[in-house]
């Protein structure tokens, strides 16, 4: 070989050196989540982060919703898993902290937990410890979705009342139109279905009451509350009892039904649906003129560092980044979700709407206090809600098994 | 050849030992790891405690209790194993009957019986999750064929699913459908092991076919006739696909089609939407539904077999 070409290879391979030494000081990290659909924009988001912290990368890993708890319990408790962890918020994130799978973040290791409203953090906050375990990523608001055109086409106001909404609803039944799309084939949408139209007719009061220990679910304003539901079945669609979520979505933006009581996270995939949609998102029916206009909201879940992670300072930065202005504004623009940060701008007309509408939004209460140990009000509640809706249970006993069952673990409903 | 194969294995018996322990160690692996050490840990978590995702201390027989005597965790219980024991009688009279009834048809050579033979069996080869979204597509209760059909004759829509009342009786039918023609094949070759003199006598002898198939062909295909009933008896104690896809983890509506195998999935693993797993209570169950199956299937082998001696 020639002096030349032994200087050539020499040069070769020190670059090639060179490359593999920049690559092994790079950390790569991964992010598993749920959210198999946000693929594209997590990978913008985490392109970004890679910007400003080059030697970090971030892979997206997504598993199938239904069985994420599994799949995620499963890796964690044999030390595997992501490095960060896409959870769902309250009792689903309890059961892993109490497991001791995530890494408490505090101000320190997560200073951007600042941004973070109280109510947010209370979602990824272990009750026992208090610390922050989950850094909150979105609320969600759960209110009566409004097809503007059909309501223009039939003449008609979306209605603000309870009674204003039952005088529509005959209208639009008149007119051939489902007034509302709703069944009640999908079990975790009708527990959504009943905070919807109930917290209205309960109010902040109720809830403090009920959280205090004052009262119970055979409170006499939720039974009422529950009785004002049966009232809707003249204005679900045929044979509603085996219409799921999925349907209800489709009979609303097809135009068949005016109203669809669903959640501020189908904005996005409806507008995807038929982007001719003319749609509005409000809040549904008040009991009574002048009351204040009550969504339902809660938090999704958040971000968590795994306590097992080889990388934990990079999955720490990264879920830092996750908190920060900049990813929040990003967040709901790419993803249509109401990031909970401190001063995000959300430009997107109707989810700015939707994000006011928080300002005086009722707790989804099964959600936020009663799905932290078993039985929890979701299954209770899931479970007699088709019994109630086709008459084959009251909302007397509905409330007695929700405070019965629930009175296993919840002491302030213990003898009650 | 033989003859120095015999010499060989004579001469050095350890290696035939050695050849079939080759043979039958990686099968034993596999059923050690993924049948015998997950029961074997089933049964273990069954008497512990969880909070959260990690055992926290050995409780006896206390998830047995819950599961069986606490509610609302019994009630649950209960009404699973009841859709279960409905399930199965339901399966031994309306799918293994038709099956019966099949077989017999497609013995008798009818013209055409080899296509009907291959229509019977079709549904068979398609997987279950497949089955489930079918029916359900054909239950719904504005667009699915059944209600759209109905609707010509003027009958409203019928929430099939969604009703209480006929949501398990329609998710048995589409497990009919899917199922019908595993037992009509073993009952006909069953019946095709049937002497042809045996039948040609009974002729003889003046039986027509309702006595053929009552007093001649059912007590003579008893053999088939067990496989058929321990098999839908292990299937209806394991029943999770179709009433999933179906009906949902949750059983629905209110439960009117839970089952023992959704039961324990949703107990165990817990469900996004309702909060949390109990390793412990789902352990409880899962050996509650092995010691159901494995002993209900020993006694009635028994019972079965020596029904088949007596003949």
């Amino acid at each position: 070989m020639s002096r030349r070409r032994m200087g050539l290879a020499l040069a070769a391979a020190s670059f090639a050196w060179g490359l593999a030494a920049g690559v092994a000081h790079a950390t790569d990290i991964s992010f598993w989540t749920w959210r198999q659909e946000d693929k594209a924009a997590y990978n913008e988001l985490f392109a970004d982060f890679t910007k400003a912290n080059p030697d970090i990368h971030v892979k997206f890993e997504s598993f199938p919703d239904e069985n994420y708890p599994t799949i995620v319990s499963t890796a964690l408790a044999a030390g595997k898993g992501g490095d960060v962890i896409h959870t769902h918020a309250y009792g689903w994130l309890e059961q892993f902290v109490k497991a001791g799978y995530f890494e408490p973040q505090d101000l320190t290791t997560v200073p951007s937990l600042a941004n973070q409203p109280a109510d947010a953090l209370v979602a990824g906050t272990y009750r026992a410890d208090k610390k922050v375990y989950s850094l909150p990523f979105a609320s969600q608001t759960l209110g009566l979705f409004i097809n503007k055109d059909v309501f223009a086409k039939a003449g008609l106001t979306p209605p603000t009342t309870w009674d204003e909404f039952i005088t529509v609803s005959k209208a639009l039944k008149e007119k051939g139109i489902y007034p509302l799309a709703n069944g009640m084939g999908t079990s975790w949408f009708n527990e959504m279905f009943v905070a919807i139209f109930t917290n209205p007719f309960l109010g902040h009061d109720f809830v403090s009451d009920l959280t205090s220990g004052k009262t119970t679910f055979k409170d006499p304003r939720y039974v009422a509350a529950l009785g004002k539901l049966l009232e809707l079945r003249d204005y679900m669609p045929p044979g509603f009892e085996g219409i799921d979520y999925d349907t209800a979505g489709q009979l609303f933006i097809s135009g068949k039904a005016a109203m669809l009581a669903g959640g501020s996270f189908d904005i996005a995939s409806y507008r995807t649906q038929n982007p001719a949609i003319n749609m509005d998102f409000v809040a549904p029916p008040m009991a009574k003129a002048g009351d204040v206009p009550q969504v339902t909201k809660f938090f999704d879940g958040g971000y968590a560092v795994n306590a097992k992670s080889a990388n934990k300072a990079a999955a720490l930065k990264l879920v830092n980044w996750m908190g920060t202005k900049e990813f929040g504004d990003k967040f709901s623009a790419l993803l249509g979700n109401i990031s909970p940060i401190k001063g995000v701008v959300i430009k997107d007309e109707l989810l700015a709407h939707v994000a006011k509408l928080n300002e005086t939004a009722m707790p989804h209460i099964n959600v936020v206090y009663f799905r932290f140990e078993k039985p929890t009000g979701s299954e209770l509640l899931q479970g007699d809600i088709t019994k109630m809706m086709s008459g084959s249970i009251t909302p007397d006993q509905l409330a007695a098994d929700l405070t019965d069952g629930l009175a296993k673990w919840y002491k302030p409903f213990q003898g009650k | 050849m033989n003859i120095g194969r015999r010499h060989t294995t004579k001469a050095f018996p350890w290696r035939r030992s050695l050849w079939i322990a080759s043979l039958l160690t990686p099968a034993l692996v596999v059923m050690v790891l993924f049948v015998l050490w997950p029961l074997l840990s089933a049964f273990r978590l069954a008497f512990y405690e969880f909070n959260g995702l990690q055992p926290t201390g050995f409780i006896g027989f206390e998830n047995f209790r819950k599961v069986l005597f606490e509610q609302p965790y019994s009630g649950w219980t209960w009404n699973a194993l009841k859709h279960n024991i409905i399930v199965f009688f339901a399966l031994m009279v309306f799918e293994n009957g038709t099956a019966f009834l099949l077989a017999y048809a497609l013995l008798k050579a009818l013209p055409g019986h080899r296509i009907h033979q291959v229509i019977v069996f079709l549904p068979v080869v398609l997987s279950a999750v497949i089955v489930g979204f079918l029916w359900k597509l054909f239950l719904h209760p504005l667009f699915g064929l059944v209600n759209q059909t109905l609707a010509l004759v003027g009958i409203g829509a019928i929430p099939w699913l969604g009703n209480e009342s006929t949501a398990l009786g329609s998710i048995l039918f589409a497990n009919i459908w899917h199922w019908l023609g595993f037992p009509t094949l073993v009952l006909l070759a069953g019946m095709q092991r049937v002497g042809k003199e045996v039948i040609e006598a009974a002729r003889l002898d003046g039986a027509g076919d309702y006595v053929l198939m009552t007093r001649i062909i059912w007590p003579l295909i008893a053999p088939s006739v067990t496989i058929v009933t321990i098999l839908t008896f292990i299937g209806s104690f394991n029943w999770f696909e179709i009433p999933y896809v179906m009906a949902g983890l949750t059983g629905s509506p209110g439960g009117a089609t839970d089952v023992l195998g959704l039961y324990f999935y949703r107990t165990a693993f817990g469900s996004t939407t309702t909060g949390i797993q109990d390793f412990g209570q789902g352990s409880a169950l899962a050996v509650m539904m092995f010691i159901i199956v494995a002993g209900v299937t020993a006694i009635a082998l028994r019972y079965l077999r020596r029904r088949e001696i007596e003949l």
